[in-house]
């Protein structure tokens, strides 16, 4: 797995699993609610689900785990993570082929008050394009 | 018929003209050889008199409808011919060698148990337990013999083959040869000899029946078992309108299944309508009457085969050039028949089952009525008759079926549904759809006598790709078989444990 250094920078390439993917750094500080530390959003998917009912996946084989729901307010909506988003990576563990049950305990370690998460959204891809197109630098 | 703007003879020069008036003079041309050809050729026939009024009612296309009139001529001939001569005859030959054969095959053993008797009255051994045993086994075997006999070859022909039946042949001439056999050594070594012994002579008697009953299972496998399994698929077509049906046919000469598909074309295809293509041929002659085609070289010359190429591609390239918009009339004129049939179909439909309101059948609990009020069925159809009878007559004419029923079959039909309790819609499904040729009388059978035209013997067997036409008066079937191809199955287990199903899961965590 080859990333390239990065920061909290929007259209950075990195690869994973030989595919070439934009994606985006995020950090999230877990909200404590009484007993739970919450990050206010909803995940889907993982490899022993139904890849052909996720909504967001726009190739309908591809078992990632999904974001489907953010609570509005939440800590993920404040960082900046959007529903539809391919969560690829959680503190460094990957996530495009765990179980549903992994990743969630992943993500909800008590130990752990922030995440990093690595995700690609669609839209990222259109707007490194677009400021490419504009700002011919290559 | 020379045109008037051609200077040169031998110059083969044509001119197509698209005239749109009709085309008198060519007809009349065609019209006047083939009826010479006809008079040539049947000097018994003195109904192909010169109608004058005949070219102008045929068609251009007149090909078809002289053929079939010279066609019915040459059968009308050949049935007397035939029937002078007699095809009975070659029944009536068969017949008498089946029987003289069978007699000679009955009396035989009896006559090797008989004669020592008569022979020699005063050499006899008497006839022990095992000897009389066996007397009584020839007996019965006889008696089976001669049923089994019975049941398979004397049953009614059904249908006279232009060609002997060769597995017949070579059973007959296997049964004479062994009898022959037998005679010969009887004679020679009892005969001759004197033989006292009588149960070598019944055991001799026994052993012949025997073989008797082993040849007739050998017959009863080659005539009837061997072409019970299906081996080829034959598609036969009617030429006329293109009805097609499939069937499978074990191994056959072509004449025997040729025999099958006459006997299925009478139970499954519709009823030959001639009526119903009358569309197509007027069509074709609004094709042709359009253009006039003039052959400048004069008469008589030896280039006809030429000429009528030459007259034909021009008629074709014509035609190419011309705009044609004869689709369109008959795509307007056949949705108008068909509501008009629809229609007529609907008010038929009505008429029908109220006329069948009108009568109901009388119970025996009720009270007696006047004798004047009681029908038996024939009355009670000719009562309720004459409220559907216009209703009726208008569909048939309609969908051109009116000659193949007729008043009096109609009353008949009815009496018979009021008979049987059949429902109104019973009733009307023989006059909806065109049924088989056995539905209708027997005058609508038309041509008993079939003709079959093949390029191969008509006593090989059928192959893949073999081509028959069976032709009958009016119309031809044509007959292609197809070998059914080998079939290799292999089988797959499944345990029935094996049926497992889960879920398909889609599960949502908040985190």
């Amino acid at each position: 797995m080859s990333e390239q250094p990065s920061n909290d920078s929007v259209g950075q390439r990195c690869q994973i699993t030989r595919e070439d993917f934009i994606c985006q750094r995020i950090e999230i500080q877990k909200l404590r609610e009484g007993e739970n530390l919450i990050l206010g959003f909803s995940i889907g998917g993982g490899i022993d689900q139904d890849p052909g009912q996720n909504p967001f996946s726009e190739d309908k084989s591809d078992k990632g785990i999904y974001v489907t729901r953010i609570t509005p307010g939440g800590p993920a909506e404040v960082a900046g993570l959007r529903i539809g988003d391919k969560i690829m990576q959680v503190n460094g563990w990957d996530m495009t082929m765990v179980t549903h049950d992994q990743a969630r305990k992943k993500l909800t370690k008590k130990r752990e008050d922030v995440v990093r998460l690595l995700i690609t959204r669609k839209s990222l891809e259109e707007a490194v394009k677009h400021s490419k197109g504009s700002h011919p630098r290559q | 018929m020379l045109s008037p703007t051609v200077m040169e003879e031998g110059d083969e020069v044509l001119q197509v003209l698209e005239v749109g008036e009709a085309v008198e003079e060519v007809k009349e041309v065609i019209i006047s050889t083939i009826e010479e050809e006809i008079r040539r050729s049947s000097p018994l026939n003195s109904k192909t008199s010169q109608d004058d009024n005949w070219g102008e009612t045929t068609t251009a296309v007149t090909g078809t409808s002289e053929h079939s009139l010279s066609q019915e001529d040459i059968v009308r001939i050949t049935k007397d011919l035939e029937d002078s001569v007699g095809l009975d005859c070659r029944r009536y030959v068969t017949r008498s060698i089946a029987v003289i054969l069978g007699l000679l095959v009955f009396f035989t053993p009896l006559a090797f148990l008989v004669l020592p008797h008569i022979l020699w009255p005063d050499k006899q051994q008497r006839c022990e337990t095992a000897c009389e045993g066996l007397v009584i086994s020839v007996a019965f075997k006889l008696l089976i013999l001669l049923l089994a006999v019975w049941a398979l070859f004397f049953r009614p022909a059904r249908a006279g083959l232009p060609r002997v039946f060769v597995f017949r042949i070579l059973l007959a001439v296997l049964v004479l040869l062994f009898v022959t056999s037998y005679w010969l050594f009887y004679s020679v070594r009892i005969l001759h000899s004197q033989d006292p012994d009588y149960k070598d002579i019944v055991q001799y008697a026994v052993s012949l029946v025997d073989a008797l009953l082993f040849i007739h299972y050998l017959a009863v496998v080659l005539l009837e078992l061997r072409q019970l399994q299906p081996c080829y698929s034959v598609c036969v077509t009617r030429a006329t309108d293109g009805e097609t049906r499939h069937y499978n046919l074990g191994q056959l000469s072509i004449q025997r299944a040729a025999l099958a598909v006459i006997e299925h074309y009478y139970c499954d295809f519709p009823i030959h309508n001639p009526a119903l293509l009358s569309a197509s041929k007027s069509r074709a002659a609004k094709h042709l009457a359009g253009l006039k085609v003039y052959n400048v070289d004069g008469p008589g010359n030896n280039a006809s085969a030429g000429i009528a190429q030459s007259q034909s591609r021009a008629m074709i390239a014509a035609a190419a050039r011309r705009r044609d918009t004869s689709h369109n009339e008959l795509y307007y004129e056949e949705a108008e028949h068909e509501r008009r049939v629809r229609k007529r179909r609907a008010r038929l439909v009505v008429a029908v089952e109220e006329a069948f309101t009108h009568i109901k059948r009388m119970q025996e609990e009720e009270p007696k009525k006047a004798p004047g009020d009681v029908m038996d069925p024939r009355e009670a159809a000719q009562a309720i008759f004459p409220s559907m009878a216009r209703a009726l007559q208008k569909y048939l004419r309609t969908t051109k079926q009116q000659h193949c029923h007729s008043m009096e079959s109609i009353q008949q039909h009815l009496a018979f549904c009021i008979t049987n309790k059949l429902t109104p819609k019973a009733f009307l499904e023989g006059y909806l759809t065109p049924g088989p040729t056995l539905q209708y009388g027997k005058d609508h059978w038309l041509g008993r006598r079939w003709t079959l035209i093949s390029e191969a013997s008509v006593t090989s067997g059928l192959k893949d790709g073999s081509v028959f036409l069976l032709k009958c008066v009016d119309f031809c079937l044509v007959v292609t078989s197809r070998k059914i191809p080998y079939v290799q199955m292999s089988e797959e287990y499944i345990d029935p444990k094996s049926h497992k199903f889960v879920l398909r899961l889609q599960s949502e965590t908040s985190v």
